[in-house]
């Protein structure tokens, strides 16, 4: 399957857009590293769907525009993406930071929306479940982190850190820790608004996350109690990279 | 020149060995290792270090803020300043600084300040700082957000001391409907503002704009650097359109005196190494957590790293102009040196570093005040 690679300019913010497949359209919100390739997963999505890959305002090549200040930035931003690109019956689907997004989104309207999958997602607060200090481990142990198998870490560590990654990798983490410095990765006054969510909530969670772990995913029943929920064994904070067919699997049943 | 006697007030009874095993003592070496009853005994003879600094005629006395470490015990320099602004009655105090995006009401900060300002009968220098990034860890405040937050708290510190209040402050980190503060400042317009920086552009471009011309202060340095950014300071001033005095800028640096250079050099080894290569040592993501500096300087401190973040010894750093020691006469010429080279106004030593022990640090005190600052005073 091939993805298109364009430019598309929502509220004065130049987006590096991947698109690729056909079917009613999956839009794919990444998390804190970004989404530098087209990952296996997003193949095999594009099967059934339209899938839509952007990267966020501030990360990889899209520009880094003034007004990116906070999370709820991010979802405005988003809902304008929708409507300016008209997609409609949207399954939205968010990776950690990404799945935050999804939600403050669909606190605010789901009017375009089909359906949410939540992966490993950021957002909210658990009790006595901390996530993993992203800013005060050294990058490599964050990308250590993200996987189980550690051969999958191995891969990516072993990526030649060209002067224009370096750059990506530097941007990422300095719009991460803009979005999600304090509070800590989540806001505390979306759980108040998760009502308001009208549309299906898939989560999907990897038994051995070790960025945030599973343990959240009782707050998360708790705060969406017609959710889905359904953990993936054998995996850390990434299973649509450590079991792609699972994960595809789970988001097209 | 002006000789200011600066402490940091080390936690100097530190296992070492734990420091050293932590990697750092910054954010997360678990506060076990904090003694109360040695905390008090540093606390007091640290204070008292500071008061004799006064008799010994040293211009100023200075302390500074730095948060959960046992690189330097004061997360208020306004306790020590206060103390000292009543244990002392000539010596001018200086806060070097006060961290302003870490305190989520500026106005506090200008109320403090103006306190002891007012108490000391108009001694106060007052230092602004961003904190260094370990306390935007410590903190949770968000370092994407330092400058914005530092400059719009001086805004509002600056026109608290100088607008007749009330007056409303509209900012986008701030909003006080009334600002009128009790009490104002003694001196006026209001206290002399220094910036203490460990380098940067930006830094420099803001404190010696007209509107402003705060004395710059570079910190542990080496030599070549301080060099570096001081003429840098110059530069910019001449670009502003004016000449910067001399009072206008300024180094600090520590310093250690004995006899003989050999049994200086001697004496201050193991707690120099303490506190460069124990206390100040800390993790790059520790040290510049994202948006602290431009992605540029942190892609400069990422190069040099291995220089920055490895051991350094007494003889690379007396090398490096980083730490003056020696005799006397070497001290005395040393600075001579340095100054006709930079021409600082300001020089901040720093008397007792990592582990000098308290009678080091008294001969230390007395040999430099004695021996080499009426020198160092009367250059002009």
């Amino acid at each position: 399957m091939t993805f298109t690679d364009t430019y598309v300019e929502v509220d004065g913010c130049r987006t590096h857009l991947r698109r690729g497949g056909s079917g009613e359209p999956l839009l794919y919100l990444h998390g804190a590293s970004g989404a530098p390739v087209i990952m296996p997963f997003m193949e095999k999505l594009a099967a059934r769907f339209d899938v839509l890959v952007p990267e966020h305002p501030g990360y990889g090549l899209s520009e880094e525009p003034e007004w990116l200040e906070n999370i709820h930035d991010v979802a405005y931003f988003y809902l304008d993406f929708l409507k300016f690109l008209n997609l409609e019956n949207v399954t939205l689907v968010g990776s950690s930071m990404g799945g935050w997004m999804a939600l403050e989104m669909a606190v605010r309207d789901t009017s375009r929306l089909k359906s949410l999958v939540l992966v490993s997602p950021a957002g909210v607060a658990a009790p006595g479940v901390q996530p993993a200090d992203i800013f005060l481990m050294p990058p490599e142990d964050v990308i250590k982190s993200l996987f189980l198998d550690q051969k999958l870490a191995q891969a990516r560590l072993a990526e030649p850190m060209t002067p224009e990654a370096l750059d990506v990798a530097l941007k990422n983490r300095h719009s991460t820790a803009r979005l999600a410095w304090e509070p800590r990765l989540h806001d505390p006054f979306l759980p108040k608004w998760l009502h308001r969510i009208d549309v299906p909530v898939k989560i999907i969670w990897g038994a051995e996350d070790r960025i945030l772990p599973v343990g959240f995913v009782k707050e998360f029943k708790r705060l969406l109690p017609h959710a889905e929920v359904h953990i993936v064994e054998n995996s850390g904070h990434l299973p649509q990279a450590e079991k792609p067919d699972e994960f595809v699997e789970l988001v097209c049943r | 020149m002006q000789i200011v006697l600066f402490h940091l007030m080390p936690y100097a009874d530190l296992d070492l060995e734990a420091g050293r095993k932590n990697g750092t003592v910054w954010v997360k070496l678990p506060n076990r290792h904090f003694d109360p009853e040695k905390g008090h005994r540093l606390y007091n003879r640290y204070l008292d270090e500071l008061e004799y600094g006064e008799q010994l005629g040293f211009d100023a006395v200075s302390v500074n803020e730095h948060h959960q470490t046992a690189y330097g015990l004061m997360p208020s320099p306004i306790v020590t300043a206060s103390a000292l602004a009543r244990r002392t009655s000539k010596c001018k105090i200086a806060i070097l600084g006060s961290a302003l995006p870490l305190r989520s009401h500026p106005l506090t900060v200008a109320e403090e300040h103006a306190m002891i300002d007012v108490i000391s009968g108009g001694r106060l220098i007052s230092g602004f700082v961003r904190g260094i990034g370990a306390e935007y860890h410590t903190f949770g405040v968000n370092p994407t957000f330092s400058h914005d937050r530092f400059h719009e708290a001086h805004d509002l510190i600056v026109r608290a001391w100088t607008e007749p209040g009330p007056f409303a402050f509209q900012g986008k980190h701030y909003n006080v409907q009334y600002v009128n503060l009790w009490p104002r400042p003694y001196q006026k317009p209001h206290p002399p503002i220094w910036i203490p920086s460990q380098g940067s552009k930006e830094t420099i471009d803001w404190a010696s704009h007209p509107d402003r011309r705060y004395t710059y202060l570079q910190t542990f340095s080496p030599a070549k650097v301080v060099g570096r950014y001081l003429r840098m300071y110059r530069d910019t001033c001449k670009g502003y359109g004016y000449e910067a005095k001399d009072s206008q800028l300024g180094w600090a640096v520590p310093v250690y005196v004995a006899e003989t250079d050999e049994l200086a050099r001697k004496e201050a080894k193991q707690h120099f190494e303490a506190f460069r290569n124990v206390f100040v040592r800390m993790p790059l993501e520790m040290l510049l957590p994202p948006g602290y500096t431009s992605r540029e300087s942190l892609k400069n401190v990422m190069k040099a790293k291995a220089q920055m973040f490895g051991d350094v010894t007494i003889d690379q750093a007396l090398e490096l102009g980083l730490f003056v020691c020696g005799s006397p006469k070497t001290v005395r010429e040393a600075f001579q040196a340095y100054w006709k080279e930079m021409r600082f106004g300001n020089l901040l030593v720093l008397c007792q570093f990592g582990t000098l022990p308290a009678d080091l640090t008294r001969k230390n005190l007395e040999l430099f005040a004695r021996e080499v600052m009426p020198q160092l005073k009367s250059l002009n």
